[in-house]
């Protein structure tokens, strides 16, 4: 069901280039003569405020939120299994701090953070500024930051229960290194929750890359992201209020999908 | 009871503090401190000048001393001054704090007492649980700025029912109420997803119970088992909900006042992070994190009351 969704999004996404060809238009070019067309043959979803077509839009923004969306979930999903995992097996005082830190971090309020965090002039410390390629960098890095928390809670309290078991036990009898208990044992066992974490760190840093973009702190124009395409649209809202609805869809089916996926995946663990 | 207030508030002061810190860094790394931006307002201003508004404002001190300098000033009650507004930082701080409160608090309400009834309905009533869980997945889905803007197509550009966003231009309960209107609306269909499915999955553990079929074997009108008995022992996830959930709807709350224009924590903290004004940035964001951790801290403590078994 989830794949549903997510299959044709990621298709339109991978096949962008030659649905351009197959239109005839360029994205990135304003077309002034042919602003807020109405949908057409040539033009199926119309144009923006710029005579742009808004189909090649949503599926090169598509490009961008879905690889944010997996590099953060990819990043975040290995750094938060490797604290948690760690915080479970190691225990005492690195275990309490670490989920302190945690616990710190889901009681705060994560937009206003990654508002300042996104506003941070990357330019100063020698990294290049104002390139589609550095804004997806750093907004990985500061979705990363904070997408890690959910998947370590999970891992620990999963690794916490196997470590317990009397495989681990017998594993470490047999005269196995911890290393090779915690990875070759335990690990495989942890993969069940922490893939549904996956799943659902995909939905969080799609929302939260298109709020960003939103609000002017992500993806900048005139690259094209689902969220800074909503911004753009909202301005509209008196002149072209169709503009707004395409690229919010695409923000919907993207999480609905990774949200249907992650129940799918928890649902079929347990029978 | 006391012990665990005492806890989380210590927790409390050294998140808080652990912000502060972290964001005086960051700030400390945005582009163009204070001198820098007199310079652009005042271009007769010479290098010279700028030296001796850095010396006099301490910022060619380092980092870690001026952080130190703002912290006591901070905790003597001296918030400093905003750049922005040329006002005290509190002046306009606790107008926006009111202004957040009164969105988050009827967001709450709506969205928890809306999504505690359809879980409480779909548990009840089989045939409803999939449409419900079905609206549950996509509340949760939509992008909160999206919803708004889809809102405000429909009531504000096509009906003209409700103003498209701004503060109140005359003084009076229902036109507050008419730009409350879209703004609460918005917030609260995006966080009742939550409340939704926890309630529908406590409900229908504890209708497998032996004690509501006891309920219903001695007559009792489904009405009353659903409500009476079974209810009360699923409202604690809803107090669960609230305490996980208090920070998306604090971030929510954000977003939302953007898209509206209302004037709040949420638009004051972007605006003051867009015109470079570190002070108030700073003090609304720890303000606005104290208050999503006293939200967490209060469900947590109301949890304890309702359920006699969490308080060990």
């Amino acid at each position: 069901m989830g794949l549903a969704l997510l299959l044709p999004l990621a298709a339109g996404a991978a096949a962008a280039p030659w649905v351009q060809g197959w239109l005839g238009h360029d994205p990135f070019t304003p077309d002034l003569f042919n602003r807020h067309a109405p949908p057409s043959a040539g033009h199926p979803l119309g144009t923006d405020e710029l005579g742009r077509d808004i189909l090649l839009r949503v599926l090169f923004g598509a490009r961008v939120s879905l690889l944010v969306g997996l590099s953060v979930a990819v990043a975040a999903t290995a750094l938060g299994a490797a604290v948690g995992l760690f915080a479970a097996w190691r225990g005492g005082w690195p275990d309490a701090v670490l989920m302190r830190i945690a616990d710190g971090m889901l009681a705060l309020p994560a937009l206003p953070l990654l508002v300042v965090l996104a506003a941070v002039d990357t330019g100063r410390f020698g990294l290049p500024r104002g390139e589609a390629a550095s804004d997806i960098a750093r907004l990985v890095v500061i979705l990363t930051l904070f997408g890690w928390v959910g998947v370590a809670r999970l891992a620990r309290a999963a690794a916490l229960a196997e470590l317990a078991r009397d495989y681990v036990t017998a594993a470490r009898v047999s005269g196995a290194r911890e290393a090779r208990v915690l990875l070759r044992h335990v690990a495989p066992n942890v993969s069940g929750p922490v893939l549904v974490a996956a799943a659902l760190s995909v939905a969080g840093a799609i929302l939260a890359e298109s709020a960003l973009s939103f609000l002017g702190l992500g993806i900048q124009p005139p690259a094209p992201s689902w969220g800074n395409m909503l911004a753009n649209a909202q301005d509209l809202v008196f002149s072209a209020p169709l503009a707004a609805v395409w690229p919010g869809l695409a923000i919907l089916l993207a999480v609905a999908g990774c949200t249907l996926l992650a129940d799918g995946l928890r649902s079929r663990r347990e029978l | 009871m006391l012990r665990l207030v005492a806890g989380r508030l210590l927790q409390m002061a050294a998140t808080l503090l652990a912000v502060s810190a972290l964001v005086w860094l960051v700030m400390g790394l945005m582009p163009g401190d204070p001198a820098d931006l007199a310079m652009m307002a005042d271009p007769a201003l010479t290098a010279a000048d700028i030296e001796r508004l850095r010396a006099a404002h301490g910022l060619d001190r380092p980092l870690h001393e001026r952080y130190a300098a703002w912290l006591a000033a901070v905790l003597r009650g001296e918030f400093g001054f905003s750049r922005l507004y040329a006002v005290r930082a509190e002046t306009v701080l606790w107008p926006a704090l009111r202004s957040t409160l009164v969105l988050l608090g009827a967001s709450l309400a709506l969205a928890a007492g809306l999504g505690t009834a359809l879980g409480v309905l779909a548990a009840a009533r089989p045939r409803w649980a999939p449409p419900v869980d079905a609206l549950a997945i996509l509340a949760q889905s939509v992008p909160g700025f999206w919803l708004g803007i889809l809102l405000v197509i429909l009531f504000a550009v096509t009906l003209g029912w409700l103003p498209a966003g701004g503060s109140p231009e005359a003084p009076g309960a229902v036109e507050a109420l008419r730009f409350l209107a879209l703004p609460v609306a918005t917030l609260a269909i995006v966080n009742l997803a939550a409340y939704a499915r926890h309630t529908m999955a406590a409900t229908q553990a504890v209708l497998r119970e032996p004690y509501i079929q006891t309920a219903r074997m001695k007559g009792l009108p489904e009405r009353a088992v659903v409500w009476r008995h079974a209810f009360p022992n699923a409202a604690v996830p809803v107090l669960t909900v609230a305490a996980l959930d208090a920070g998306a709807l604090v971030s929510g709350a954000l977003i939302v006042e953007i898209i509206f224009a209302r004037p709040g924590m949420g638009k004051l903290i972007y605006d003051a992070v867009m015109g470079n004004d570190y002070n108030l940035a700073l003090l609304a964001l720890l303000l606005a994190s104290a208050v999503t951790m006293g939200a967490t801290l209060f469900a947590d403590l109301g949890q304890r009351l309702i359920d006699p078994r969490l308080r060990g």
